[in-house]
C-alpha cells in the first residue's frame, strides 16, 4: 500500500474497492500464527499449505491468510475454512494436503480434526458453535481472525481507519474527548483510570510538545493479551493512538514494547511503515493539517517499567526508577512535558467508541465498568487462551462455561487476577461479575487481565511466596519499604514454607503490609502485599497448617512433604527407580518399590513418570 | 499566599513550596534520612512521610516532595505515619546493624528493632539514601559513582566496581554520607588521600604549604572554568 | 569493536534516550556486553560510564558475561509456576551444575528463568536458542540436555 490516502473520501473509496475485491463467499484458509501457535510449529503447517496449494495450482483460486492470535491457544495449531467457518484444531503439521483435498475440493469434513465438546461428547464443526467462542463477546479481539497483521489492505477492507476519518474530519478534539468520557472507557492496563479524563487533563495542561504513549510493557506473568493485540491487529492500536493524539493535541507518540515480544515489535514496526506510506502518520493526515508520528522503543527486561513514571525514565535512557506522582504525568511526564499514557487494549477500544458512539459502548458492561475486557485464562484450566467478555460476566462463567473447568476433574481452589499486584479469589466469589470496583472490594483488582486458575494441588502459601519473590526481583530498589520490606516479607514466607514459621508471623505480615502499602513510592510497592494479604484473608487455615503444624496440606512445599509409594497401586515397573537422580526410589522388578526419605530430594521425577499414580506426596 | 494547616497550626506558605520546607520554616520537626539542602529531594527513604487531607481524600505522602495547596490539612504524626517510620527504621536497622546513626535515631523515636528481621551480615552501612550519587552528579558534575543492579541487590559504587577514572578525589560523597559508609583515608602528612580504591595526590597551597585538595580536582575545576590550574593552587584560608 | 559501536550509535542518531536499544544492539553484535564496548558507548554517546553501568545492571536483558552456545530460558510465569515449572528449573540447574542466570564453564550452556513468555497454553515452556519446547516436564528437560550433548544427562545412574 504505497499510495497516499489524501482525504476521508479517498479513504472511503479505497475501503470500498478493497472490500469489493474480497468476496466473503470465496473459500479461504485462515491459520493463526501468533507466538503461541508458532511455538506449536505452525510455520511448518503454513509452508505445507503453500506447497500443497501450489502443487494443485490452487494458489489463485483459494484464499490463504495467516493471522494473529484467535484466542483458543489450548487447541493450536488451528485452521479455519471460510465461508462456512469450519473449525479444525490440533492440526498436524503435514495435514495440509488432506484438508485441501477433502474439505476445500470435496466439501467433506476431516473428522479427527474437529473439536469435541467434553460436556456432550459431540463434535463441533463450525467455529461459532465452539463453546469456548460461543460464550464470548469478541468485539475487539475478534478482528484478529479477519486480518493478516502484515496487510494494511486487510484492515482497510474491514473498514479500518473509518473512525480516524470521522474523528479528524467530522469532530472537534473536545468533542472526541467528551465522547470517550461519556463512554467511561477505563484503563485496561490495570489502573482502571477513566481514559477520557486523562486525555482532558493532558489537553488542558501547559507545555509543548505533548506526548502520547502506548504502554505495551505487559509484565504480569501469565498475561499476554496486549502482545496478541499488537501482533494480530497493530493498525487497530495505531488508529486509536492517532485519534487520541488529535484529541489531545499531540504530535509525537511512543510505543514502549517489552523486549520479550519480538513478533509484536516486528508487526507494529511494519504497520507504522505502512501507515506512513499511506499518509495516515506524518504530516497533514487525510488532508486535515493534523500531523502526528510514532516511534517504537523497547524495554530492557524490568517489570517495574510498566509503571508509567518508570517507563518515562526508561524512554529517557535511564534506569527504570519511578518517581513521586504528586504532580501528574498529564502535567509533567516524559521529559517533564504533558504526557498521556494508555495501555494497548485501551487504545484498541477507541476506534469502536468513535465509530459507534458512547451510547452504544455504555450499553455493554456494568454500571461502573463499560465495554468488554480481554482476559488471559491460564493455569489449571482446560481451555487455556485469551477470552473477551462484557464487563460483569461472572468468574464462574469464565472459568467453567468458557474455560471448560479444571483438568483432571480436580477441584477449583482460587483464581488470581491482577498479576503480582492483585489477589487470589476463592470459590465463594465465583458468581461475582468482573468489574473494576467489585474486584478491588474483595482484595484483588482487574489488573491487565491475567487470570490464573488454581486447584486443590496448589498451595496458597507457596503462591504468595512466588508472587512476593517475583516482586523482590523486580523492585527497583529506590525506596525502603519496598526494597527492604517486601524482601523481609518474602523471607518470612520462605520460613513458613520451610517449616520455620513462627507464631505471630501472620500478624506481623499483615502489620508490615499496611506500612508498605502506605509508605512505598510507587504502585509496585504499594500493591506488593496484596498476594500475601488476600491469601491470608481467604486461606488462613493453610497458613496455620504451615506455621503451627509444619504441614503443607496441598503437598507442595518441599520441606514439609514426603514422597512415598502406595503399595496397593505399585506394579514394580521400575520406571521411578530409573529416573530417580539419587537412588532414593528403588525396588526389584515387579516388586513394590520404596522411597528412602533420607536420599529423596523431592525433585518430582518419580511422580511425573509413574503411570499408575502410586506416588503419594503428603 | 497559600493557607494550610500543619498539626493543627494555621500556616502561610508560598506557591511552589513543599510541605517539609514550610514545616521547617515554622519550627515543626519532621525526621529525614535522605534530605539535603543542596540537593533535589529524592523521596527514597520515606521517613518524612505525613498524612495529608485534601477535600475528602487522605493520603500518606513524602513531605519533601508534596507541594503545598490551599486548604491542605497535614498531620505529621498520625498513626499511619508513625507506622511507616517505625517500619522504615526497623528495616534499616536490620540492613545496617552496625550503624550508630540509625541506632541513635531509633532510640530518639522510641523504636525497637524487629526481632523477626535477621540482621544482614555484609557489614554495609549504606542505607541507599542516594545523597552521594546525587552530589557527584549534580553538585560536583562528575558522575564518578552511581547505582548498579536493582532491588535488594542495588548498591552504590564505581562502574564495574573498579577504580573510577573520572573520580577527582574531592570527597564530597564521603562528606555528605550520613552513615559513614564511604571511607576516605588521608595519609598522616596529608599528601595523599584514598577513596573508592584510588589514591589521589594532594596539592599543597602555594601560600601556606598545607595540603588542601587533590590535584585531579584542581585539574577538573581548571578545565571546567578555564582558570589556569596554577591560579587555583591556593587554599581557602589563604584566599 | 569501537567502529561497530559508533555505527550503532549513529543508527540511533546519537540520541541519548536510545541508550537501552543501543545496548541491545551492541549485545546482539558481541553476544554480550564487553567492558570496552560499554566504554565506547559512554564516550561516543556522551553518557557517563556510571550511568551506562547502572542501566546495564538494572535491566535483566543485559549480560556482562558471554552467553553459552545453547541459551536455555525456562518460563517461570505464574501459569507455568502453577503447572510445576520450579521442579524443572531444579532439574536443569542440577544437571548443568550452575545456578540460574549462569553459564557453564565450557561456555556450552546458559540457563535463565524468565517472567512470562506468553505461551501459557503450552506451559511449562523451555526455549532453546529461540526454539520453543512446550508441555515441558522433568524427563523431557533431561532428554533435551542429553540431545544437546550435556555429558552426564543420561538415564543411567552412573557417570
Amino acid at each position: 500500500m504505497t499510495t497516499k490516502i489524501k482525504s476521508f473520501d479517498d479513504l472511503k473509496s479505497i475501503q470500498e474497492r478493497l472490500k469489493a475485491g474480497r468476496d466473503p463467499k470465496n473459500p479461504c484458509i485462515t491459520i493463526c500464527v501468533g507466538t503461541g501457535c508458532l511455538a506449536y510449529g505452525t510455520q511448518k503447517l503454513v509452508d505445507n499449505f503453500r506447497e500443497e496449494l501450489a502443487k494443485r495450482n490452487l494458489a489463485d483460486k483459494i484464499g490463504f491468510r495467516t493471522t494473529g492470535c484467535h484466542g483458543f491457544c489450548e487447541r493450536g495449531p488451528m485452521v479455519i475454512i471460510a465461508p462456512e467457518k469450519v473449525f479444525y484444531q490440533r492440526v498436524g503439521l503435514s495435514d495440509a494436503g488432506e484438508i485441501i483435498d477433502k474439505t476445500l475440493l470435496k466439501g467433506e469434513i476431516v473428522d479427527r480434526l474437529l473439536y469435541v465438546d467434553p460436556a456432550t461428547g459431540e463434535k463441533v464443526v463450525h467455529e461459532d458453535d465452539v463453546p469456548f467462542y460461543k460464550k464470548q463477546t469478541r468485539l475487539v479481539f475478534g478482528l484478529n481472525s479477519k486480518v493478516d497483521p502484515e496487510s494494511m489492505e486487510d484492515y482497510l477492507a474491514i473498514g479500518g481507519y473509518s473512525a480516524l476519518g470521522k474523528a479528524l474530519t467530522g469532530m472537534k478534539p473536545e468533542a472526541i474527548i467528551q465522547e470517550v468520557i461519556k463512554a467511561n472507557l477505563r484503563g485496561r492496563g490495570g489502573g482502571g483510570f477513566p481514559a477520557g479524563w486523562k486525555w482532558d487533563s493532558t489537553r488542558k495542561a501547559n507545555g509543548d510538545p505533548k506526548y502520547i504513549i502506548c504502554n505495551a510493557d505487559e509484565g504480569d506473568p501469565g498475561a499476554y493479551m496486549d502482545r496478541s493485540l499488537l501482533e494480530g491487529n497493530p493498525h487497530l492500536v495505531l488508529e486509536g493512538m492517532i485519534i487520541g493524539a488529535f484529541a489531545i493535541g499531540s504530535s509525537e507518540g511512543y510505543i514502549y514494547a517489552r523486549n520479550e515480544y519480538p513478533l509484536a515489535i516486528k508487526n507494529i514496526t511494519l504497520a507504522i511503515k505502512q501507515a506512513r506510506e499511506a499518509g495516515l502518520l506524518g504530516e497533514n493526515i487525510l488532508g486535515t493539517g493534523f500531523s502526528f508520528d510514532v516511534k517504537i522503543n523497547r524495554g530492557g527486561g524490568a517489570f517495574v517499567c510498566g509503571e508509567s513514571s518508570a517507563l518515562f525514565a526508561s524512554l529517557e535512557g535511564r534506569a527504570g526508577e519511578p518517581r513521586a506522582k504528586y504532580i501528574h504525568a498529564t502535567d509533567k511526564g516524559l521529559y517533564d512535558k504533558p504526557t498521556n499514557l494508555n495501555n494497548v487494549e485501551t487504545w484498541a477500544n477507541v476506534p469502536f467508541i468513535i465509530e459507534r458512539g458512547a451510547d452504544w459502548y455504555t450499553s455493554i458492561g456494568t454500571e461502573g465498568s463499560k465495554g468488554t475486557k480481554i482476559f488471559s485464562l491460564v493455569g489449571k484450566i482446560n481451555n487455556t487462551g485469551l477470552v473477551e467478555v462484557p464487563m460483569g460476566t461472572t468468574l464462574r462463567e469464565i472459568v467453567f462455561d468458557i474455560g471448560g473447568g479444571i483438568p483432571g476433574g480436580k477441584k477449583f481452589k482460587a483464581i488470581q487476577t491482577g498479576g503480582p499486584s492483585g489477589g487470589c479469589i476463592p470459590e465463594k466469589y465465583l458468581d461475582m461479575g468482573v468489574d473494576f470496583d467489585e474486584l478491588t472490594k474483595i482484595g484483588s483488582m482487574m489488573g491487565s487481565g491475567g487470570m490464573i486458575v488454581m486447584d486443590e494441588d496448589n498451595c496458597m502459601v507457596d503462591v504468595a511466596k512466588y508472587f512476593t519473590n517475583f516482586l523482590v526481583n523486580e523492585s527497583c530498589g529506590k525506596c525502603v519499604p519496598c526494597r527492604e520490606g517486601v524482601r523481609r516479607m518474602r523471607d518470612i514466607l520462605l520460613d513458613i514454607t520451610e517449616g520455620k514459621g513462627r507464631e505471630g508471623d501472620g500478624e506481623l505480615l499483615e502489620k508490615m503490609a499496611s506500612a508498605i502499602i502506605d509508605g512505598s513510592l510507587c504502585a509496585l510497592g504499594n500493591s506488593a502485599p496484596n498476594p500475601v494479604l488476600s491469601t491470608i484473608r481467604y486461606f488462613r487455615d493453610e497458613y496455620r497448617a504451615h506455621i503451627e503444624e509444619k504441614r503443607c496440606p496441598s503437598g507442595v512445599c518441599k520441606a514439609l512433604i514426603t514422597y512415598s509409594v502406595d503399595a496397593e497401586k505399585c506394579t514394580g515397573c521400575m520406571v521411578c527407580s530409573k529416573v530417580c537422580p539419587t537412588g532414593a526410589a528403588s525396588g526389584e522388578d515387579k516388586k513394590v518399590h520404596t522411597i528412602d526419605p533420607e536420599k529423596c530430594t523431592k525433585c518430582g521425577a518419580c511422580r511425573e513418570s509413574c503411570k499408575f499414580d502410586s506416588i503419594i506426596v503428603r | 499566599m497559600i493557607n494550610l494547616t500543619i498539626d493543627n497550626k494555621k500556616i502561610e506558605a508560598e506557591a511552589g513550596q513543599v510541605i517539609l520546607e514550610v514545616a521547617r520554616e515554622n519550627g515543626i520537626v519532621i525526621p529525614t534520612l535522605c534530605s539535603n539542602e543542596a540537593l533535589e529531594p529524592s523521596g527514597a527513604c520515606r521517613m518524612c512521610v505525613v498524612e495529608v487531607k485534601h477535600g475528602k481524600r487522605t493520603r500518606v505522602v513524602t513531605s519533601c516532595l508534596y507541594p503545598v495547596a490551599e486548604g491542605l490539612i497535614v498531620d505529621t504524626k498520625s498513626a499511619r505515619v508513625m507506622e511507616v517510620r517505625r517500619l522504615v527504621l526497623q528495616l534499616l536497622l536490620a540492613r545496617c546493624p552496625e550503624s550508630v546513626q540509625l541506632k541513635e535515631m531509633a532510640e530518639e523515636m522510641g523504636i525497637n528493632p524487629e526481632q523477626r528481621f535477621t540482621p544482614d551480615t555484609d557489614n554495609s552501612k549504606c542505607i541507599l539514601c542516594r545523597m552521594c550519587v546525587r552530589t557527584c552528579e549534580k553538585v560536583v558534575g562528575v558522575s564518578a559513582i552511581g547505582f548498579s543492579y536493582r532491588g535488594s541487590e542495588k548498591s552504590v559504587g564505581t562502574p564495574f566496581k573498579k577504580d573510577s577514572v573520572t573520580c577527582i578525589g574531592c570527597g564530597a560523597c564521603a562528606y555528605v554520607c550520613p552513615s559513614g559508609h564511604i571511607e576516605m583515608e588521608t595519609t598522616e602528612s596529608g599528601d595523599a588521600r584514598k577513596i573508592w580504591g584510588r589514591t589521589f595526590k594532594m596539592k599543597a597551597c602555594k601560600v601556606c604549604g598545607r595540603y588542601f585538595a587533590p590535584e585531579d580536582q584542581l585539574t577538573y575545576i581548571s578545565e571546567k572554568t578555564g582558570v589556569p590550574a596554577e591560579d587555583l593552587a591556593v587554599c581557602i584560608s589563604c584566599r | 569493536m569501537e567502529e561497530k559501536v559508533k555505527e550503532i550509535i549513529q543508527y540511533y542518531q546519537g540520541d541519548k534516550s536510545y541508550l537501552v536499544p543501543i545496548l541491545q544492539d551492541v549485545q546482539k553484535e558481541f553476544n554480550y556486553l564487553p567492558k570496552d564496548a560499554l566504554c565506547a558507548v559512554s564516550t561516543h554517546l556522551s553518557v557517563p560510564i556510571s550511568r551506562v553501568y547502572e542501566v546495564v545492571t538494572f535491566y535483566k536483558a543485559f549480560s556482562l558475561k558471554p552467553k553459552g552456545r545453547y541459551q536455555l530460558s525456562l518460563c517461570l510465569g505464574t501459569a507455568c509456576h502453577v503447572r510445576g515449572a520450579e521442579l524443572i528449573a531444579g532439574n536443569i540447574t542440577s544437571l548443568l551444575g550452575i545456578k540460574e542466570g549462569e553459564t557453564t564453564s565450557d561456555l556450552e550452556f546458559s540457563f535463565e528463568t524468565v517472567g512470562c513468555l506468553g505461551a501459557c497454553a503450552l506451559g511449562p515452556v523451555l526455549v532453546v536458542n529461540g526454539e520453543y519446547h512446550g508441555h515441558m516436564n522433568i524427563a523431557k528437560s533431561t532428554k533435551i540436555l542429553k540431545k544437546l550433548g550435556k555429558k552426564g544427562a543420561t538415564d543411567d545412574d552412573q557417570d
